[in-house]
């Protein structure tokens, strides 16, 4: 337990003596978009009736931050230490597995989270969001930042170059998280672009996130749910099996 | 009492390359004991293996009687490795990374040690600065800290004074040697043959993945009875006979010889040939000539 909280710890204290870098900057990121998106677009597009576009922009660009940086703390602070070489700070002492896995995802959910709250704190000087079901926005930014944590442990495991690193996210993560739906709702789409919506599990943590505010999706919440913890576990169990069997790690 | 490490067996293979052939290496408690070898003889993978950084493809290693992978817990508690690369952690001052190093052996309040270290490797009026702004020597004695932050039995300092000055080497040695003196196991590697000479009890020679040399030191130096001779020539030259054996560098001649009785035949054939000797000294082997010719002849 011990190790855990340490390793943990150690991974808050890392992006948070670069908090300039790793919270603020994202935070400006998304009011950009927030500013740009909201002047073109406002009063074109009325997705839910009654919900302003600023307002519908606002819970998807809050849940874009979290899982973008839930994803950079896991996988920048494995291929950092990797490249490094420090990374045998962690590998030498006896922490499990599990603990590992547990500390990094943990950390990174923190990051997420926090950085999600700064975007929802400055947005909300923009235009005012209900808050309908805090608990199913809650769920969805813990199982959606969860997610990306793991995910992010996977590819700080798999990538040895900061080149793959920046293909996994920029071929991966970044058109996940664009084609979700945060901009719009997938019913302005053509039919071939929502299908292919629905395979994309970003999209059902932004729509049922963007739920817990409005009391209104595109796909049931209850189903949307179960579709993100799947994927969760999932990636947790790939993960945990890449840390056991030392993949890349352990030679 | 379990030895402090034990090695069995052990293989190691990348892809085609076989990097340990078999490695079998007990090192009792208390042992201040060398890995000598040149690179890519196998030292820091064996290394490795016991730290478990890496796992073999065959054989097992214990540290305190404790498998490193059934039990990795116990083993790894029992181990403090120096890494030969001079790895930090930019985002800590020196203080958090051993806080932080404490927290992942699973000591919450160790800060009366930790001070004990760092006033130790004389690091203590550096505690609250951050790793990037360390010197190269001063980075190496975290790592030594870092390795120590458990009071692990066992140490393992994986070439500690590549790269770092007179000064640091020597305080460094002096810390190494009161912890060994207190019980600590201590396995070096180095190429700096020297060191094992003057601090080590017994020393392990590997060669392409295997051990090729495993004695006490002094038993090492009986082994090889070889002498030398070493001279220059004011004037002349060098009998034709004796040149073949001869190796020549900065003007001096060294010639190997049986016994001393010898010397009088070198001298003599020397002057018959109208050669006149300048400075003569004989020469017993040290440990990097016996280190030369056991990579010489295995």
């Amino acid at each position: 337990m011990t190790s855990f909280l340490a390793l943990f710890y150690k991974e808050i204290l890392r992006f948070y003596k670069v908090a300039f870098q790793t919270v603020l900057a994202p935070v400006i990121t998304a009011l950009l978009y927030l500013l740009i998106f909201s002047h073109v677009l406002s009063g074109h597009v009325e997705v839910y009736p009654g919900v302003s576009y600023t307002a519908f922009l606002i819970p998807g660009l809050v849940m874009m931050a979290v899982l973008q940086n839930a994803f950079a703390n896991s996988s920048s602070s494995l291929i950092q230490s990797k490249i490094t070489g420090n990374i045998v700070f962690v590998l030498l002492p006896p922490i499990s597995y599990r603990e590992f896995f547990l500390a990094y995802v943990a950390a990174s959910m923190v990051r997420g989270v926090v950085v999600g709250l700064g975007v929802l704190a400055v947005a909300l000087f923009f235009a005012p969001v209900p808050l309908h079901h805090p608990l199913w926005a809650f769920a969805f930014a813990f199982f959606g930042s969860a997610m990306l944590g793991a995910l992010g442990v996977i590819a700080g495991i798999w990538a040895e170059k900061f080149d793959q690193m920046a293909g996994f996210q920029n071929f991966i993560i970044m058109p996940l998280t664009f084609l979700a739906g945060v901009f719009y709702s997938i019913h302005s789409l053509p039919p071939f672009w929502q299908a292919a919506s629905h395979l994309n599990p970003f999209f059902y943590m932004i729509d049922g996130f963007r739920y817990g505010f409005f009391g209104a999706s595109d796909i049931v919440p209850g189903t949307s749910l179960v579709i993100v913890v799947a994927s969760c576990l999932a990636l947790s169990l790939g993960a945990l099996h890449l840390l056991k069997t030392g993949y890349k790690l352990r030679h | 009492m379990h030895p402090a490490l034990e090695v069995r067996d052990i293989h190691k293979r990348f892809g085609d390359l076989h990097a340990l052939r078999g490695v079998d290496l007990t090192v009792e408690q208390g042992e201040f004991f060398a890995l000598l070898g040149p690179n890519g003889a196998g030292k820091s993978t064996l290394i490795n293996i016991i730290a478990g950084l890496a796992r073999p493809t065959s054989g097992t290693a214990l540290v305190m009687g404790h498998d490193v992978r059934a039990d990795y817990r116990a083993a790894r508690r029992a181990l403090g490795v120096v890494p030969q690369e001079l790895v930090f952690d930019p985002f800590f001052t020196v203080r958090e990374s051993l806080e932080i190093q404490s927290g992942y052996f699973g000591l919450r309040r160790n800060d009366a040690w930790i001070d004990e270290l760092l006033a130790g490797l004389g690091l203590t009026d550096k505690a609250d600065t951050n790793m990037r702004r360390l010197s190269g020597g001063m980075k190496r004695r975290v790592l030594v800290a870092q390795a120590l932050v458990h009071k692990p039995p066992v140490i393992i300092l994986d070439e500690p004074t590549a790269g770092v000055d007179v000064e640091l080497r020597q305080s460094l040695w002096q810390f190494i040697q009161k912890l060994n003196s207190e019980g600590h196991t201590v396995l070096l590697t180095t190429h700096y043959l020297e060191e094992a000479e003057t601090l080590c009890k017994r020393i392990a020679m590997l060669k392409q993945g295997r051990i090729v040399a495993l004695d006490t030191k002094d038993n090492l130096f009986a082994s090889f009875t070889d002498k030398y001779v070493r001279f220059s020539l004011k004037s002349g030259q060098m009998p034709a006979s004796l040149r073949e054996q001869a190796c020549e560098a900065n003007g001096c001649y060294t010639l190997p010889l049986q016994d001393y009785a010898e010397l009088e035949r070198v001298l003599r054939s020397l002057r018959e040939n109208g050669a006149t000797v300048g400075e003569v000294e004989l020469v017993k082997p040290d440990l990097e000539e016996i280190f030369v010719q056991v990579m010489r002849t295995h």
